[in-house]
């Protein structure tokens, strides 16, 4: 942890983006989209969202304008990196049918350009760090999410305004980045402070106009994201679920929480970690050429479990069972830790208002720590 | 990096009309340099793609000696296999693979073999009597025992009297219903286990079919004294990819397509009678 922290006054955030830019990035980065954060492109710092708060509760997710001099006064918005690297839906080739009867498939890998990603939360890194294992260190990696993801340069920031929903020290990946970026912000009343954790984040950060920084406002920042971490209310009853949830996989908690939930798959839409997908054909009229592309799929759907005429998750209650016995317990076994980053996602965007760690708590009870 | 998901084109050698619904096709993958390359192991699978519907999973029941033909049966259940069904010789699909882990063939030298199937036409075992009845020194007592729902439902008639002939081979048949001239066994395939010649404490079950007929086949083997690690069975769940991405085909931790589809038992036993998973 050998990091040089550095001062950015705030006048200077446009002078990273033009760095970034410069640097031979498209940048993106946090703004108000259809009243909520998400990522859009980014060429004048003044896009960002500032003054914006928010507030998200169980089914609850709301913008309001404040007096914060701040950008970065909100926990995190309905997507995190996922869309960027594994794309909501793509192609992944064409088939093409020759007069003769003859038929070539030919891959159609996405020309993935550079691309700076500003704004980037502790538990998106986390997630981001999971997908990478499931995509690209297993026996065989993805080509599409390989592509995006060598073109990617990550500018963290650091939650010093985690929401209500928000439970990342409980699963240990926030308030504050440690692993898996360029450049980390921590954002003051008057400014940044920069710390730079790669080749590339450092060749960025030697160019920025940088101040010393003063101690003070070290201190500052510890005691935001200290405090940040004590506001977090909601946790997961343990760090190493999987034996207690695939103990209980009988508990009458799992048909109670059926009975609310509607199985429309919201929670894994907006899950940072959630990878499963379908795929599909699409031919044009003629029918000569087929487009083969994937797309986001959940376990909540009827598909999902389809084999040959048979719905192995009919209801909903198998359906919630799958999706959090997989994400809090079998996620150990394949990758090593939970598939939760705690960033509240599902709670907040759940239409009835399901609460992750309320169930999983219901489910396993206390766990003593692995 | 090569892309693993586009898949290669095969042609269709030879079609063969199993029964009504089951058909196999011969397929041969037109780039000779790729069928030359291609090696697979009884119980794998490969990715069949139709144009303009989608891709399938299926297994391969040719032997992997035979390397200018990959075989696969298939019923026709679903969109592709439906559509599978049409096709004629000559005609071009896609194909890639071969995927997942196999039978424990190798392992299973030198000790008795009980090989049981449910269902119709179970193709991931047929490729395990085809290895084994062509390396039969290899083996010690080989058993075959399959069931069937209806006794019309039989496909290989000629194929089970060809290995009835094997030497030290016992093959039994079973059908819920059997119709008038049925020669063989009305009622489970478990009812005929006590006829079986095995030394439990050296023999390899491998068995596919319906997860209800598989967990009774469990049960009489355990209680005969037959350790998990020796009694083996294929998975099948919904694959999209069968690279380990998709999501679909995951029991419990497993990835069926990567980790399996051959699993030992006691891989599989702790979500083996949990409905849903």
């Amino acid at each position: 942890m050998n990091q040089v922290l550095s001062y950015l006054p705030r006048p200077d955030l446009q002078v990273l983006i033009e760095t970034l830019q410069a640097a031979g990035f498209h940048c993106v980065g946090p703004r108000v989209v259809d009243g909520a954060i998400g990522y859009g492109a980014l060429d004048d710092a003044a896009q960002l969202p500032w003054g914006v708060t928010e507030m998200q509760a169980p089914g609850h997710y709301r913008l309001s304008d404040s007096d914060t001099p701040r950008c970065f006064a909100w926990a995190n918005g309905p997507q995190a990196l996922k869309p960027f690297l594994f794309a909501p839906r793509e192609n992944l080739w064409t088939s093409r049918r020759e007069a003769d009867g003859g038929l070539h498939c030919d891959e159609t890998l996405p020309e993935a350009m550079p691309l700076a990603v500003i704004g980037v939360r502790p538990c998106d890194l986390a997630a981001l760090a999971l997908h990478d294992q499931h995509f690209l260190r297993q026996a065989v990696s993805d080509p599409y999410y390989a592509r995006r993801r060598e073109a990617l340069f990550l500018v963290a920031v650091n939650c010093t305004h985690p929401a209500a929903t928000c439970f990342c020290v409980s699963t240990g990946d926030g308030p504050r980045a440690t692993y898996g970026y360029d450049l980390a912000l921590t954002e003051l009343d008057d400014g940044y402070l920069v710390e730079a954790h790669s080749e590339r984040g450092r060749a960025i950060a030697a160019v920025l106009p940088l101040a010393a920084e003063e101690e003070a406002q070290v201190a500052a920042a510890d005691v935001a994201l200290q405090q940040a971490a004590d506001s977090q209310t909601r946790r997961l009853p343990g760090t190493h679920l999987q034996a207690p949830l695939f103990a209980n996989l009988n508990h009458p908690r799992w048909d109670e929480v059926a009975e609310r939930c509607l199985s429309c798959g919201n929670c894994t839409s907006v899950c940072p970690t959630c990878f499963c997908y379908s795929a599909h054909d699409q031919p044009t009229l003629a029918g000569d050429l087929v487009e083969h592309y994937r797309e986001w799929d959940s376990c909540f759907t009827q598909g999902h479990s389809y084999i040959h005429g048979i719905t192995l998750r009919a209801e909903t209650a198998p359906r919630y069972r799958q999706w959090l016995t997989h994400k809090l317990g079998s996620w150990h076994a394949q990758y090593g830790r939970s598939g939760c980053v705690g960033c509240g996602r599902c709670i907040a965007w759940c239409p009835v208002g399901i609460d992750l760690t309320e169930e999983a708590a219901a489910i396993c009870g206390e766990v003593a720590p692995a | 990096m090569s892309n693993p998901y586009p898949p290669r084109e095969a042609r269709i050698v030879e079609r063969i009309q199993e029964s009504s619904g089951l058909f196999t096709l011969r397929l041969q993958l037109t780039d000779s340099a790729m069928q030359g390359d291609y090696r697979f192991a009884p119980g794998q699978f490969n990715m069949l793609y139709l144009h303009g519907v989608g891709e399938v999973a299926i297994s391969i029941v040719s032997d992997p000696s035979d390397e200018h033909l990959i075989d696969h049966t298939i019923r026709a259940v679903g969109r592709v296999t439906r559509g599978l069904e049409q096709l004629k010789a000559g005609e071009r699909i896609g194909l890639r693979g071969p995927y997942g882990r196999g039978w424990p063939l190798s392992a299973a030298e030198g000790r008795d073999v009980v090989v049981v199937t449910g269902g119709l036409g179970c193709a991931p075992v047929v490729s395990v009597i085809n290895y084994i009845a062509r390396r039969r020194a290899r083996f010690g007592h080989l058993n075959i025992v399959q069931g069937v729902k209806h006794s019309s439902d039989l496909i290989w008639r000629e194929r089970y009297a060809e290995w009835r002939a094997l030497p030290d081979t016992l093959v039994l048949l079973a059908t819920d219903a059997g119709e008038p001239l049925w020669p063989w066994h009305i009622g489970r395939v478990t009812d005929l286990f006590d006829r079986l010649q095995f030394d439990p404490q050296r023999a390899s079950v491998m068995m596919c079919g319906p997860e209800g007929m598989m967990r009774a086949v469990v049960n009489h083997m355990r209680a005969a004294g037959v350790a998990d690690t020796d009694i083996w069975l294929s998975m099948e769940r919904n694959m999209q990819c069968a690279l380990g991405h998709c999501g679909h085909c995951q029991y419990g931790d497993k990835f069926i397509c990567r980790d399996g589809p051959v699993f030992s038992f006691d891989q599989v036993a702790a979500l083996f009678d949990v409905p849903g998973f």
